[in-house]
C-alpha cells in the first residue's frame, strides 16, 4: 500500500463515500460503482454482477447446499445445515462473509450483518476478484457453462423431485447416496462435454423416453431370434477397451440394472460434480486472486480518497485475518491456507515484475521486470494450482513461509525432514508442494477396467496405488457397496502397486 | 449494469426440508438418544428440547480416500529448527506405519455428531406412535369444537378471502353480456360508415355516422373491467366437529414408604403422562389425586412438588376418584382414564377392598386403568397390592399393570402402556 500511497500522497483529497459502519443499499451501490471503476482501470474482465443481500439464515442455507443457490433435497444437506447451524449458534464458527456463484451473471451474496467496510471488501473480493477468475481461467472456461448452470440446477431439482413423487423418496435417496459416494470419481478430466442448456436437457430426456415408448413393440419378442454370429473369443476382448476413470459416466452408460430415471439421476450428480471440478483444482489460485484484487482495489479507493482511515483499519484487520498462515506448531494450524498462499504468490509475482532481485532474474528470467498486469493475467488464465505453484513459487516465498517437507515412508520408523527453505531445497519443496495440489494426491486413482458383458456382468475396478498408498479400508468397503448398488452385479476393486501387481482385492457381491 | 438485490425477505429456511430428511433418516439413533436424555434429566427439565448425539460413523458419507501407509511427502509451513535429513519420531507412534491423523483437512472427525432438537421436535419424537387406548369420539353439542369447511362462494367477505379466479370469471361474463349489444351496434355502424364513405354521401351524413361510431366506442370503453358486482369471496362455514372428551386421573401414593427415589420415579412417570396428554389432546382434563391414609385432590403444582407423608390406604384414593367421577364426569360422553402409582404397600383388608372396588365400580367406568408399581431396589418379592391386583387383568381387559425399577425403565413402560398397538 505504502508505495502507491506515497506517490500520490501529495494530491490525495479525502472525500470518503461513507463515514460510519452502517450500510445502505445506496452506499453499496456507490461502492460497487467506485470499485468497478478501479477494476476497469486495471483491466479486469468480468461477467455482469448480481449482488444479493441475504440474512444469516439464508447464508446457512447456502452453506448447506455447497454454495449452490438451488439443489435437490437430500439428507446430507440437512446434516451440513444442522452442523453449521449448531456451530454458528454457539459461536464456534463465524459465517463466511460471502458466497459467490460461478454463473453469468455472477451472483455474490452479501450478509446483512456485515458493516459497510465488509460489504465493500466482499464486493471487491467476489464481484470483481472471483468473477474475473471465473471468466478468465481456462479450467472454468473449459468445464463450466456459466450461463447455463442455474437453469441446469432448476432442471435437476425438478427432475429429482418428480422422481420422488413417482418412485418414492426412499428409492431416490438410495440412488443419490450411492452417487454422492462416487461423485469424486464422476468427473472428466480431459474430454469436453457438449454444451447443453436446460431446454436441451429437458427435451433430450423427453425424447429419450418417448423414443423408447414408441419403439416398444411386444411383437418383436415373439419373432424367432436369428442366431447371432458368435463372436470369436479373441474378438471378445476386454470391455471397455480403455479404462474409464469417470465411474459415474461408466455407470450411467453401461449399468445393466439401472432404470432410465436412475441413470438420469446419476447424470445429474455427475454434472454437478463436474461443475465443481475446476473449483477444487484452483482453490489457491482462485482465492489468492480474489484476495489480491480486493486488496489492490480497496487500496486504490483509499488512494483516490474515497475511503477514510477508519475504513482502512477495519479492512486491513479483516484482510489480515483471512491471509494469515500459521506455523505447523502453532495452535489452530490446519495445513496450508489457500488464501495466504495464493495472495502471497500474486503479490510476489507483482514484486518480481516491479522490483526484481538477482535471484528473481535467475529463477524467472522471462517475467522479472515485466508488466505485472500482463504477467498476472497470464498466470490467472492458464494455470491450475498444481501448475501455478510449479511455475511461480519463488525462493523468497519459500523462505517467507518457511516451508519444509516431511517425508513419511512406510519402511522408515521415523519421519524424515526431506527438504527445507535453503538453496538445496527450493526446487524440491516447490515440486513437492505442487504435487500436493495434484488431484490424484487427494482423490485415489480408480478406474473401471473390465466389465464382463458376456459373462457374469461383474465390474472390475483398478485402483492404481502410487507409492503404495492404500485406501482407507473400512470406508472403501462402504463405498464399494454403493457402487454395487448402482451396478447391480458383483463389483471388485483391485489395488495395483507401482510394479503392476495386484496387492489386494475388495469384492462386493451383487 | 450491475444489479443489487435485497433477498433478505425471500424465504429463508430453504434447508428445512433437508433437515427434516436428516431427522427422518436417523430417527432410530435420535430416538435412542432421546430416551437416554429422559432418564438423565431432572423432572423440571424433561420437556425441554435437547442435544442429540449420533455417532459420527453412523452418518458418515463414505468415499474412496487414501488411508494411512505408503510413501509420501507433506509440505508444512513455519519451520524453525529443522534441517534436511533430521528425523522426527512419528506422532502417536502409530503401530502399522500410520501416518499423521489429520493432515490438510483430510482427516475424519471421530466425535459424535451433536445437534439440538427444538422442544417440539423432541416431544414429537418422544410421543410418536402413542395414543390413549379406546378413545371414543363423540358429537357433543356443548363443546365449542368446530371445524371450518369450504362452502362455495359469496358476495361479501374480507379481502383475504377474495376468490380471484372466480371474480375474474364473473367479470368476464358481465363484460361479454354488457358489451355484446354495443359491439353489434358498433360493427353495424362501422360498416355503415365504410359504406357511406365508399358511396361518398354528404359530409354531414358521414360526420354523423362517425360521431355515432365514436359514441359507441366510448360506450364500449365504459364497461368496467371489474365491477363490485363481480367480487366473489370464498365462503366458509363452521360445522361442529366430533371431539373426544377425556379425563385422566393420576393417583399417586405419597405415604412414608414411598421414599424419595420412588417418588421421583412416580413423578417422572406422571410427568411423562402429563406432557403426553397436554401435548396430544387439547380436550383432556387432568385430575390429580394423592393419598396417604386419606386421599385428597390437588393441583399439578402440589402433586409434583409438595412433600407429604403419612400412612397408606389405597382404597381412599379409589373412592375419591369415584366420587369425582360421579360428581363431574358422570356422563357417557367422557372417556375416563386412570393411572395409579404406588410401591405396592398395603395393609390389612385394604388390598382386597381396593380390588373389589376397582372391579365393581371403577373399571366398568374407565376406558383404561394403568397401575405402575415401583418396588424397593433389589426387591424381588411380590407386594401385597400387586398380588391382589394380579387377578384383575384376567377379568378386565382395560386394566394393565407394570413394574418400574429405575429411570431407564420408565420410558419403555410408558411406551408399552400407551403404544398405538394397545389401542
Amino acid at each position: 500500500m505504502t508505495g502507491v500511497q506515497e506517490a500520490e500522497a501529495g494530491v490525495r483529497v479525502s472525500r470518503p463515500i461513507s463515514q460510519g459502519p452502517e450500510w445502505t443499499f445506496e452506499l453499496i451501490r456507490r461502492y460497487d460503482e467506485a470499485i468497478g471503476e478501479c477494476a476497469r482501470e486495471f483491466g479486469l474482465d468480468t461477467y455482469q454482477n448480481q449482488i444479493e443481500v441475504i440474512a444469516s439464515e439464508q447464508m446457512l442455507d447456502a452453506y448447506a447446499s455447497t454454495g449452490l443457490p438451488i439443489t435437490y433435497p437430500h439428507w446430507s444437506y440437512g446434516k451440513e445445515f444442522i452442523r453449521n447451524e449448531a456451530l454458528y449458534r454457539k459461536g464456534y464458527q463465524g459465517l463466511a462473509y460471502e458466497i459467490v456463484i460461478n454463473s453469468d451473471p455472477c451472483i455474490s451474496y452479501l450478509m446483512e450483518e456485515n458493516t459497510i467496510t465488509m460489504q465493500a471488501l466482499v464486493v471487491a473480493h467476489a464481484a470483481y476478484g472471483h468473477n474475473s477468475f471465473f471468466k478468465g481461467n481456462y479450467l472454468f472456461r473449459q468445464w463450466t457453462y456459466a450461463d447455463a448452470i442455474l437453469d441446469y440446477l432448476v432442471f435437476a431439482r425438478n427432475y429429482v423431485m418428480k422422481c420422488e413423487e413417482r418412485y418414492g423418496v426412499a428409492a431416490v435417496e438410495e440412488i443419490l447416496d450411492s452417487c454422492h459416494a462416487l461423485s469424486p470419481h464422476g468427473v472428466d478430466k480431459y474430454k469436453r462435454p457438449g454444451a447443453k442448456s436446460l431446454k436441451d436437457e429437458a427435451r433430450r430426456q423427453i425424447e429419450r423416453e418417448e423414443n423408447a415408448r414408441q419403439l416398444f413393440n411386444d411383437l418383436w419378442r415373439t419373432l424367432p431370434r436369428k442366431e447371432a454370429p458368435q463372436p470369436e473369443t479373441s474378438a471378445r476382448a476386454a470391455f471397455p477397451a480403455e479404462p474409464e476413470e469417470n465411474l459415474l459416466y461408466f455407470i450411467e452408460k453401461y449399468s445393466p440394472k439401472l432404470e432410465p430415471w436412475q441413470k438420469e439421476i446419476v447424470r445429474i450428480v455427475r454434472k454437478i460434480a463436474q461443475y465443481f471440478y475446476p473449483q477444487s483444482q484452483t482453490k489457491v489460485m482462485n482465492e489468492g486472486w480474489a484476495c489480491f484484487w480486493h486488496y489492490t482495489l480497496i487500496n486504490r479507493l483509499y488512494d483516490k480518497g474515497l475511503v477514510n482511515d477508519a475504513f482502512m483499519l477495519e479492512f486491513l484487520q479483516s484482510h489480515t485475518n483471512v491471509i494469515t498462515q500459521r506455523g505447523f506448531d502453532q495452535p489452530g494450524y490446519g495445513g496450508l491456507n489457500p488464501y495466504a498462499l495464493g495472495f502471497a504468490m500474486y503479490q510476489d509475482l507483482k514484486r518480481i515484475c516491479e522490483a526484481p532481485t538477482d535471484e528473481d532474474r535467475q529463477w524467472f528470467p522471462d517475467i522479472a521486470g515485466g508488466d505485472w498486469r500482463q504477467v498476472l493475467d497470464f498466470a490467472m488464465r492458464n494455470f491450475k494450482d498444481e501448475s501455478f505453484i510449479a511455475q511461480y513459487l519463488s525462493p523468497k516465498l519459500i523462505r517467507d513461509f518457511r516451508f519444509f517437507a516431511i517425508a513419511d515412508y512406510a519402511d522408515e520408523s521415523e519421519l524424515i525432514v526431506d527438504s527445507i527453505h535453503d538453496e538445496a531445497g527450493y526446487q524440491r519443496v516447490r515440486t513437492l508442494l505442487s504435487r500436493q495440489y495434484n488431484r490424484d494426491y487427494m482423490v485415489p486413482d480408480i478406474q473401471a477396467c473390465n466389465y464382463e458383458r458376456d459373462g457374469d456382468r461383474s465390474l472390475t475396478l483398478r485402483h492404481q496405488m502410487p507409492r503404495s498408498r492404500p485406501l482407507r479400508e473400512d470406508e472403501a468397503e462402504e463405498t464399494l457397496k454403493h457402487l454395487g448398488r448402482l451396478w447391480g452385479f458383483t463389483v471388485r476393486l483391485e489395488s495395483v502397486g507401482d510394479d503392476g501387481e495386484v496387492k489386494s482385492v475388495l469384492e462386493c457381491p451383487g | 449494469m450491475n444489479h443489487l438485490i435485497d433477498r433478505r425477505l425471500a424465504g429463508g429456511n430453504k434447508s428445512a426440508v433437508n433437515r427434516e430428511r436428516f431427522l427422518r433418516r436417523y430417527k432410530e439413533q435420535i430416538r435412542r438418544s432421546v430416551k437416554g436424555i429422559v432418564a438423565e434429566r431432572s423432572i423440571t427439565d424433561i420437556d425441554k428440547g435437547g442435544n442429540v448425539n449420533i455417532p459420527a460413523r453412523d452418518i458418515r458419507e463414505p468415499v474412496f480416500r487414501h488411508g494411512p501407509g505408503g510413501d509420501r511427502e507433506i509440505v508444512h509451513s513455519g519451520n524453525r529448527e529443522f534441517v534436511a535429513g533430521d528425523t522426527i519420531p512419528r506422532p502417536q507412534g502409530g503401530g502399522e506405519g500410520g501416518g499423521r491423523g489429520n493432515e490438510g483437512g483430510e482427516g475424519e472427525a471421530v466425535d459424535d455428531f451433536v445437534f439440538s432438537l427444538s422442544r417440539e421436535e423432541f416431544l414429537d419424537l418422544f410421543f410418536e406412535d402413542m395414543e390413549l387406548p379406546d378413545l371414543v369420539r363423540n358429537f357433543l353439542g356443548d363443546i365449542p369444537e368446530r371445524k371450518w369447511v369450504r362452502a362455495g362462494y359469496r358476495r361479501e367477505g374480507s379481502p383475504n378471502n377474495l376468490a380471484v379466479v372466480r371474480t375474474l370469471k364473473q367479470s368476464l361474463g358481465r363484460r361479454i353480456a354488457l358489451s355484446a349489444a354495443i359491439r353489434d351496434e358498433l360493427e353495424a355502424a362501422r360498416a355503415e360508415l365504410e359504406d357511406a364513405e365508399r358511396r361518398s354521401v354528404s359530409i354531414m351524413q358521414i360526420s354523423m355516422l362517425r360521431e355515432r361510431v365514436e359514441t359507441l366506442e366510448k360506450k364500449l370503453k365504459r364497461v368496467p373491467f371489474l365491477d363490485e358486482l363481480d367480487l366473489r369471496y370464498r365462503n366458509r362455514v363452521a360445522v361442529p366437529a366430533p371431539v373426544a372428551r377425556a379425563v385422566m386421573f393420576c393417583l399417586m401414593d405419597v405415604s412414608a414408604s414411598m421414599d424419595e427415589r420412588k417418588k421421583d420415579l412416580a413423578k417422572r412417570f406422571f410427568t411423562l403422562l402429563y406432557l403426553f396428554l397436554t401435548r396430544k389432546y387439547e380436550q383432556v382434563n387432568l385430575v390429580f389425586i394423592r393419598h396417604t391414609d386419606n386421599a385428597e385432590e390437588c393441583d399439578e403444582q402440589a402433586f409434583f412438588h409438595d412433600p407429604r407423608t403419612g400412612g397408606t390406604v389405597v382404597c381412599s384414593a379409589l373412592e375419591l376418584m369415584h366420587e369425582i367421577v360421579e360428581e363431574r364426569y358422570n356422563d357417557a360422553s367422557w372417556n375416563i382414564y386412570a393411572a395409579q402409582a404406588s410401591d405396592g404397600d398395603a395393609f390389612g383388608s385394604d388390598p382386597a377392598k381396593s380390588v373389589r372396588f376397582l372391579r365393581e365400580f371403577l373399571l366398568p367406568l374407565t376406558r383404561y386403568f394403568a397401575y405402575i408399581e415401583i418396588p424397593d431396589e433389589n426387591d424381588g418379592r411380590t407386594s401385597t397390592l400387586w398380588a391382589a391386583y394380579e387377578e384383575l387383568p384376567a377379568v378386565a381387559r382395560n386394566f394393565a399393570m407394570r413394574r418400574v425399577g429405575g429411570h431407564s425403565e420408565i420410558y419403555p413402560v410408558f411406551r408399552e402402556l400407551f403404544g398405538k398397538e394397545t389401542a
